[in-house]
């Protein structure tokens, strides 16, 4: 039997590799791409703890990150094809109207 | 046995994978990096015993949102190239790498000291399992995901349409 504090490391490993993604990168899809990283990382965690518990909380917890997440696509992506017909670039670096 | 043999090939698989994401300098190829991790993902699910969410992931991750991604990243085709990493590095950067490995260490040495040892037990969470719970005590937050998808369909059609203000 795998301990359980395995799923957790995996999952805190995963969760930090999103979260370098997300600082490293400029193209704003492949940001996109760290973000859903580091959401299915955090329902590894949640599947985890599910079993941890021995109840089934935790995977419809899971269940619920992933429709959440299916939206926060449609927008973001929408969001980037926006950016990409005005600008011409999705590099984080030309979007620069929301600077103070 | 075979089921630890499983966790950590498995494991190494979505580390390596989620590594290429994160690094190659290619868009597509990242994106197929991040399916290989969903598959991988989807396979520790499984080990846990959510047969449901690991199929539904699949479905929904490496069947339609991916492909979304991949259809967006290829009408963007040379556009959505980036600069090398090696190529922009900046001293500064590594200040946020090092605060993020610095707490990531901190929270696994007190993971691993703290206890947490508990022994899984693994519950099935088939399809039937998981839609009595979903269908008698999470009925509300069912309901609320759908207002969120439609809304979420009725923004994407607001954003996306040509002459948008």
């Amino acid at each position: 039997m795998i301990p359980a504090t395995h799923y957790l490391i995996l999952s805190a490993v995963l969760f930090s590799i999103g979260i370098l993604g997300v600082l490293i990168r400029r193209n704003i899809l492949l940001i996109l791409l760290s973000i859903e990283l580091m959401l299915n990382a955090a329902n590894l965690n949640l599947i985890a703890g599910s079993a941890m518990h021995g109840r089934l909380d935790g995977q419809l917890s899971a269940f619920f990150v992933m429709v959440v997440a299916a939206a926060e696509v449609t927008i973001g992506l929408a969001i980037a094809v926006l950016l990409f017909r005005q600008k011409n670039s999705v590099d984080t670096h030309e979007i620069k109207e929301l600077k103070g | 046995m075979s089921q630890a043999f499983l966790f950590y090939f498995f494991a190494a698989v979505a580390v390596l994978s989620a590594l290429g994401v994160v690094f190659h300098p290619r868009p597509a190829r990242a994106l197929l990096c991040l399916v290989v991790t969903m598959f991988a993902l989807a396979v520790h699910f499984t080990l846990l015993g959510a047969y449901f969410v690991a199929m539904a992931h699949l479905i929904v991750y490496a069947g339609a949102v991916l492909v979304l991604f991949l259809f967006v990243i290829m009408l963007q085709g040379a556009g959505a190239r980036e600069i090398a990493l090696h190529q922009r590095f900046n001293i500064i950067y590594l200040f946020p790498a090092g605060l993020v490995s610095l707490l990531l260490a901190g929270g696994l040495i007190a993971l691993i000291r703290g206890g947490a040892f508990r022994a899984l037990q693994i519950v099935e969470g088939t399809a039937e399992n998981i839609g009595t719970l979903l269908f008698n005590q999470y009925l509300l937050p069912f309901e609320w995901t759908s207002l969120l998808i439609l809304l979420g369909v009725f923004a994407a059609i607001a954003l996306a349409k040509k002459d948008a203000a």
